[in-house]
């Protein structure tokens, strides 16, 4: 904040109020001298200067002030309370609980009385603080001149001159060799910065385009991951289902969550004359038992809502609504291609079974998705 | 050569603190020359109005954003490595999650005060963001960003993105389900990128979703860079509107030249340091009794999980509710995919906003064609199309936010929310400028009833019967302070292009770039009601036409001296 010029700024506030009342702050004579007025030949009304609104009750009235002062203290006082309150809060309110029943109720009463302490604490510290200064203390109202913050004409050509000085001094506008090929060299600075960041993780490859969905591969119930045989799911009825070979997967490492997050698969059943299979994918459902993925093609929230007489399938997030007797369609919302439907098939146990892999990427689109 | 320094001035007989700092100031000047920068900045005048404490609650919240924080990251893990969960909350044993999850769990239930910091700290964030962007509004409704203040106007936009910025990266980190699905959406948005959005996504996430580097990587940027940002960018605010000095209402005695208030010490630092406490205060009391993001009930982050009529944090809202409003469109070029439904909403949309707000200063000084320093604020209504379209990018905000919570307001309207969608892709088109309109000539009625109450008084709800049966309404005289304030703003008036050509037939270059502005500035301040001017006051009050000479005589002299001492 220290600039050249900032010797001349002192000595530039005047007091407003003037000689109206006693309030000329006598600690800090530079602050008198007169308001200057403004008024413009086309204005109606000129200024009429600074209004002193008088002096405060407490300043005229000492039982006041006397009254303030206690109040003021008495919010101090009582912060003081609170603080110490707040540590037997800390101290009483244990959240150790009972191994069996879990202990919410006692973090919710520890929280509680350590937010309202410490809360009334830092209140009264700031009002107390506001109302002091309201109050009592004696500051006048000031007016303090600016101004303009251009430098002045002589500094700024000095400035001018200084740099001209420096940069001829260099011989940057003549040592075009040098100049340029410093630019150059800083031109191709960034690219390390970017190359270096390589490494952040490996390039897609085909990962987008696969998931571990495959021929033969089992459907399982989520969370239970038990097969299932047509026969057990009802008419109308929705289950979450991930490959068999999910399971194959280590516990630990991301593996696992990466296959979540691309392969989980809804699997209703509805009265095979409801659906309106496209060409080619009359024999991807059977008996009316139909897969679709669970990852929204618009931005890849799982779509769990599902309205079993419509067939429609909505997604939390976005509420783009797809139409599951449809192939998919997108019938509302943002999303802009249909679910990719995963062919099913019956193995030889009579267990549910995919196809194949999807047919298309799962999940929101890419720029290159249609090339794959 | 002396080796001792003379005394400490001025500190003889004086109370023992005054003593004691007094040293403390001695010992630093000796060092620094402390006291030539103290002697003419500790009696600083800052002016007083409600509107200024906005930007100090914004200040306020974030200090406590940066006490709270340290507190949790003396707990929280930012691992994304699963562990099977055996800690105080009962429901979650024997679950594996990651140990950000975990984490977070132990430091709400198995430390004292955590659950607090945690509840602070988000609330915080709410408060602060909201703070930050009250105070941008005010700023641009009362023309604080015009020269010289335009830099700070660009460094509160650019405090703005990182505020918002920040806010999402903490929402992220502990790994449950609804950072997750925030997360998730990211990712959406990042695979909309032309050309290089799969590879970015890899490179961000590690590989595929989610993967098991994000949390670690959006660590160190929420802990450390955009805060780092935020402070320095926060200290430069702080400079330059020291340095600048505060801006003030029109009024008596106030003009472009001076700045009216209260000195810095005491009065302010014990307003703005007892607000500071007060703001703490506000915050505690609500971390203390309303519950905010109760991660244990949305359970750990599973990707093929989400649960139904969740929204973001307040400040996502906008953005989640352009993605929802958007019609489903793609471009298909050459077998390429550009999905404008999630780029339009996610990276279009907030250029569009951003690149203007970011800019309005210099488009307005386009515009006026006004260079000066401005240290009076503008009332909102003598500029109505400033005004306005400050209106209208609030209505087009709010009808996006509204289309963030569409199935929210689904539940509580009692209707089906393709409704809500379809009606908000309408409007979010047709009201905001219908708002501008309406917004325009509210304020050119208000400026009409100031113009009237300068001329003619204020209303005084008193009707007088005549001996001749006439009924008159008796208006009050302003006081000289008040007509003042009232007429207190500069006249603005369009500017006019010069002549097509000069009189000897040759045309004038720049006569189109005129043209353009005249007409920009005719847009600007075409309509505006000018204040009455001197003439047209003293018309009023001669011949007899004005109001207040129809009230009783005594009211009439009095008029008279208000008015006429003002004119002296």
């Amino acid at each position: 904040m220290s600039t050249p010029n900032n010797e001349e700024m002192s000595g530039e506030a005047t007091s407003a109020v003037q000689a109206r009342d006693s309030h000329v702050p006598v600690d800090h004579p530079e602050q008198t001298g007169e308001v200057e007025r403004r008024s413009t030949s086309a204005d109606p009304i000129p200024d009429p200067g600074f209004h002193d609104p008088g002096p405060r009750y407490t300043d005229v009235e000492p039982k006041a002030a006397k009254r303030a002062e206690r109040q003021i203290a008495g919010m101090f006082i009582l912060a003081s309370v609170f603080i110490v309150a707040s540590i037997a809060a800390y101290i009483y309110f244990g959240i150790d609980g009972d191994e069996a029943t879990g202990n919410i109720g006692e973090v919710q009463a520890s929280n509680f009385a350590l937010g309202i302490t410490l809360g009334m604490a830092f209140l009264l510290i700031g009002v107390g603080a506001v109302q002091w200064s309201r109050a009592l203390m004696t500051s006048p109202e000031i007016v303090e001149k600016r101004k303009p913050l251009r430098s002045q004409d002589d500094v700024r050509e000095d400035t001018l001159a200084s740099f001209n000085t420096g940069t001829e001094e260099t011989g940057f506008g003549r040592r075009t060799m040098i100049r340029n090929s410093l630019l150059g060299a800083l031109a191709l600075l960034p690219l390390p910065a970017i190359v270096l960041l390589r490494d952040l993780g490996p390039l897609p490859g085909d990962t987008k385009e696969n998931t571990v969905w495959a021929e033969g591969v089992r459907l399982l119930t989520d969370v239970t991951y038990q097969p299932i045989t047509p026969e057990q799911m009802e008419l109308g009825q929705l289950v979450n289902v991930m490959p068999a070979t999910y399971r194959d997967l280590p516990e630990h490492g991301p593996d696992r969550l990466n296959e979540r997050a691309k392969s989980p698969v809804m699997l209703i059943r509805m009265l095979p004359e409801e659906i309106l299979a496209a060409e080619g994918r009359d024999n991807w459902h059977v008996d009316g038992i139909i897969a679709y993925s669970k990852i929204c093609t618009h931005v890849g929230c799982p779509i769990s809502l599902y309205e079993r007489t419509t067939h429609h399938m909505l997604c939390p997030c976005h509420q783009s609504t797809f139409d599951l007797a449809d192939n998919g369609k997108v019938i509302f919302g943002p999303a802009t291609r249909p679910l990719p439907q995963l062919p099913l098939a019956v193995d030889s146990e009579g267990y549910l079974v995919a196809q194949s892999d999807f047919t298309e990427p799962v999940g929101p689109s890419y720029w290159e998705r249609g090339t794959r | 050569m002396s080796t001792t320094t003379p005394p400490t001035p001025g500190t003889n007989g004086a109370h023992p603190v005054v003593k004691s700092a007094g040293r403390v100031v001695d010992f630093v000047d000796q060092r620094i020359t402390a006291s030539n920068w103290l002697k003419r900045n500790m009696r600083k005048v800052f002016p007083d109005h409600w509107s200024f404490l906005l930007g100090e609650i914004a200040l306020y919240s974030f200090i406590l954003l940066l006490l709270s924080g340290v507190f949790l990251t003396l707990w929280f893990k930012p691992s994304m490595a699963h562990v099977y969960y055996d800690g105080a909350y009962v429901p979650m044993r024997g679950i594996l999650i990651s140990e950000a999850y975990a984490s977070t769990l132990d430091l709400s239930f198995e430390v004292r005060g955590g659950l607090l910091m945690r509840q602070v700290h988000h609330w915080s964030t709410l408060v602060f963001l909201a703070a930050m962007s009250v105070h941008m509004l005010r700023i641009f409704f009362t023309g604080a960003f015009r020269k010289p203040r335009e830099l700070n106007w660009l460094i509160g936009v650019l405090l703005l993105v990182l505020g918002v910025a920040n806010g999402f990266t903490g929402y992220s980190l502990p790994d449950d389900l609804l950072s997750g699905t925030g997360l998730r959406i990211i990712e959406g948005g990042v695979l909309a990128v032309p050309v290089v959005g799969t590879y970015l996504s890899y490179f961000i996430f590690g590989g595929e979703y989610p993967g098991e580097d994000i949390i670690s990587r959006l660590y160190p940027i929420h802990i450390l860079l955009v805060p780092g940002l935020i402070l320095a960018l926060v200290v430069a605010h702080l400079m330059m509107i020291w340095y600048q000095k505060h801006t003030h209402w029109g009024g008596a005695g106030k003009t472009d030249e001076n700045v009216v208030g209260y000195p810095f010490f005491p009065i302010y630092v014990a307003k703005a340091g007892g607000f500071n406490f007060i703001v703490f205060g506000f915050i505690f009391l609500m971390a203390a009794t309303i519950q905010v993001n109760p991660l244990w009930f949305w359970g750990p982050y599973d990707p093929s999980q989400v649960t139904a009529g969740t929204q973001p944090d307040w400040y996502v809202g906008f953005l989640d509710g352009a993605l929802r409003v958007m019609p489903p469109w793609e471009l298909d070029i050459f077998g390429y995919n550009l999905t404008l439904s999630v780029l339009i909403p996610a990276l279009v949309l907030p250029g569009l906003i951003l690149v203007p707000l970011a800019l309005y200063p210099w488009l307005e000084q386009k515009v006026t064609g006004d260079t000066r320093e401005h240290h009076v604020l503008d009332r909102p209504r003598n500029v109505p199309v400033r005004t306005g379209l400050g209106v209208a990018f609030i209505v087009f905000y709010i009808l996006l936010w509204i289309a963030g919570g569409n199935d929210f307001f689904a539940t509580v309207l009692n209707m089906p929310v393709n409704w809500i969608s379809r009606f908000l892709q309408f409007s979010i088109i047709l009201m905001p400028p219908l708002a501008f309109w309406i917004t325009k000539r509210i304020c050119l009625g208000l400026q009409r009833r100031d113009r009237d109450k300068v001329l003619h008084g204020r209303e005084t709800g008193t009707i007088m019967v005549s001996p001749s049966g006439e009924f008159t309404e008796r208006h009050a005289p302003l006081s000289v302070g008040e007509a003042y304030a009232l007429t207190a703003h500069e006249r603005r008036e369009p500017i006019e292009p010069g002549p097509a050509t000069d009189p000897n037939g040759i045309p004038n270059p720049a006569y189109k770039r005129e043209r353009r502005q005249a007409r920009l500035s005719r847009f600007y301040f075409g309509d505006v009601v000018q204040k009455p001017t001197r003439e047209e006051l003293e018309h009023t009050h001669h011949d007899g036409h004005g109001e207040i000479t129809e009230g009783d005589t005594r009211d009439q002299s009095a008029a008279g001296d208000h008015i006429a001492s003002g004119q002296q």
